[in-house]
């Protein structure tokens, strides 16, 4: 077996022009329409052992219903082209119809795995126009709940990697850890996914009396889970030899090609926007980014295993700090009054009523807010004309942009490997469809 | 003109700020640069040069229909924006560059030839806007079905409705 390592110092440095050009000139993308793909083996010799493939979009290594079609040489990857759409549901158009109020229960629907980033990502975007400071204690809410989510769509990865490769025991251990993260969620938010919970002006509400306790046993206990999971595949020779130098990318590529996150820092480039741009009080806490050497299958999951560990670290850090004080800006423009005042105070009354039916406007502009989520840069442009709901509003969703590694990865490879690339990319399909 | 040495007014538009040549504008803290169509694809490759190595987003908005929006020097403002956010990681700085692009000729060029990483994304806004990229490497559909017809993130594209159903109703 060759060493990732290898095929990638043997290269000398190349500038940003001449990577754009190789990876345009690669020829890794298939760019074949449906009617073309129907018509591929008229008038060729049928002999030279090409054939076009189609896997999903209901296989279940697809992680919902991504469809790829590979053009194959025997058993060897030459092209691949990503058919993406099918959970289109034009969220995007939807987002532009629905006030700011409702603006997270759509964006959050986007990556099921990791609901609340979108929903950070699309606050954070309207806090920035509103031109409103959040208390400190939701910004503090609003780290220890991304990060454990950032946990639970980590271990969802571990237990669908797992799957995909055939340790179907790592799927069932890596869903029960996450089950204990959406059980702490669903005390918070109320439910399980979709939760609508960071919503524009902090969080919709106070973490419940007694939040501690069940997280707390929760953090004490799960180390020892991850040490099995090493046990169960870290260390084990069969998930060696079937993730490693399998599916490299090099950093130059990786930059090209606009890939973010796991992917891009298995390269050994350590970006992470919780270090390097800094949102909330991630400048407060500490933790390590996690980086991989040789941008291979094994190192992108080394990196979310381990990944898990520093976002518990994270969390430890936000319980001892946890802020007391309010939970949401007390600005009665942007957020609703308490449910009590409203049989008190008339003004209560009519700010409820505006709130929920025209909503609050938002100034005139543009911005661009971003979060780590993870699987990447996730991105919210908003454009306002100054009324109730969006001129535009765009997710730039990580696993969109990732998915355009897949045919460089895959190039050459093995399609038994296709698998493990197509996990080891780990996109979520309702964000890249929207 | 007298030849005293007197500050002669400049011509150009009263203080436009400038980037790379481009009128500037600053947006809640974030730079913005506005080319015109034609300098668009000659901007970036300036920016790839200067360290900008990520093309993080391809975007368009449609303005139709929404009033005046404030546009820096003699920018002209047309019906839909291409909107590119470009990322240097080693300054850790963002770019973002917004397009005006004309109704009756709603194209630019491509900029797949200096960013690879931007081919998905600017047929994301064809699909949805139907802007098309010149020198694009394969415009085609990427998230509406290939046979589709129309433009659903333009404003004047219908959301549509499916009517509601009842159970043993008559039809």
């Amino acid at each position: 077996m060759t060493l990732a390592h290898e095929a990638v110092s043997s290269e000398t440095i190349e500038t940003p022009a001449e990577v754009a050009a190789r990876l345009n000139a690669s020829g890794a993308t298939l760019r074949l329409s449906e009617a073309e793909a129907v018509t591929y083996d008229e008038g060729r010799d049928v002999d030279d052992e090409r054939m076009i493939i189609n896997m999903g979009p209901q296989h279940p290594s697809t992680h919902g219903v991504l469809r790829l079609m590979m053009e194959l040489r025997g058993e060897t990857v030459e092209r691949t082209k990503p058919v993406i759409g099918y959970l289109h549901t034009g969220m995007e158009k939807t987002a532009e119809g629905l006030t700011y109020l409702q603006g997270p229960t759509n964006v959050t629907r986007m990556d099921y795995a990791a609901p609340l980033f979108s929903e950070l990502a699309f606050s954070l975007a309207v806090e920035e126009l509103l031109d409103v400071e959040i208390p400190e204690r939701a910004t503090w809410i609003r780290m220890l709940m991304t990060e454990l989510n950032r946990m639970s769509s980590h271990l969802l990865f571990l237990a669908t990697n797992g799957m995909d490769l055939g340790a179907v025991g790592m799927m069932l251990y890596g869903w029960k850890e996450r089950e204990e993260v959406l059980r702490f969620f669903e005390k918070v938010t109320g439910l399980r996914m979709n939760h609508n919970y960071i919503r524009p002006g902090g969080v919709a509400a106070d973490l419940p009396d007694g939040w501690e306790d069940g997280l707390v046993a929760f953090l004490d206990q799960l180390p020892k889970r991850l040490e099995e999971f090493d046990t169960l595949m870290t260390g084990q020779p069969i998930w060696r030899d079937r993730t490693q130098g399998i599916g490299v990318i090099t950093t130059e590529e990786a930059v090209a090609l606009g890939a973010t996150g796991p992917i891009l820092r298995s390269t050994g480039f350590g970006w992470d926007l919780r270090r390097d741009e800094p949102y909330l009080a991630y400048d407060e806490v500490e933790f390590d980014v996690i980086v991989g050497t040789y941008g291979d299958t094994f190192d992108r999951y080394a990196i979310r295993l381990n990944e898990i560990r520093e976002s518990m670290r994270i969390v430890r850090q936000c319980i001892e700090k946890m802020p007391p004080g309010d939970y949401r800006v007390q600005d009665s423009k942007v957020t609703p009054p308490p449910r009590g005042r409203i049989d008190e105070s008339m003004e209560a009354l009519i700010h409820h009523f505006k709130i929920f039916t025209e909503g609050y406007k938002v100034p005139e502009g543009e911005v661009y807010a971003k979060v780590e989520s993870p699987r990447g840069e996730l991105g919210c442009y908003i454009v306002s004309d100054g009324g109730p709901s969006p001129l535009r509003m765009h997710i730039r969703g990580p696993s969109f942009v990732n998915l355009q590694t897949l045919p460089h990865l895959m190039k050459g490879g093995l399609i038994a490997d296709a698998v493990a690339v197509v996990s080891s990319v780990d996109p979520i399909m309702g964000e890249v469809d929207r | 003109m007298s030849d005293v040495a007197e500050p002669v007014e400049e011509p150009t538009p009263e203080g436009v700020p400038e980037l790379f040549g481009v009128p500037m504008t600053e947006s809640r803290g974030q730079c913005v640069l506005h080319p015109d169509r034609d300098g668009y694809h000659a901007l970036v490759s300036t920016l790839r040069d200067e360290g900008y190595l990520m093309c993080v987003d391809v975007t368009a908005v449609d303005y139709l229909g929404s009033g005046e929006r404030s546009l820096p020097g003699d920018v002209l403002a047309e019906r839909f924006e291409v909107v590119a956010q470009f990322l240097d990681h080693q300054q850790r700085r963002r770019l973002r560059v917004r397009v005006q692009v004309p109704a009756e000729e709603a194209s630019v060029e491509s900029i797949t030839d200096l960013y690879p990483g931007a081919e998905a994304l600017e047929r994301e806004a064809y699909d949805m806007f139907g802007i098309t990229f010149g020198d694009h490497p394969d415009l085609t559909r990427i998230l509406m079905p290939e046979d589709w017809i129309g433009f659903p993130l333009r404003k004047d594209y219908d959301v549509g409705r499916i009517p509601v159903q009842f159970k043993g109703a008559a039809s």
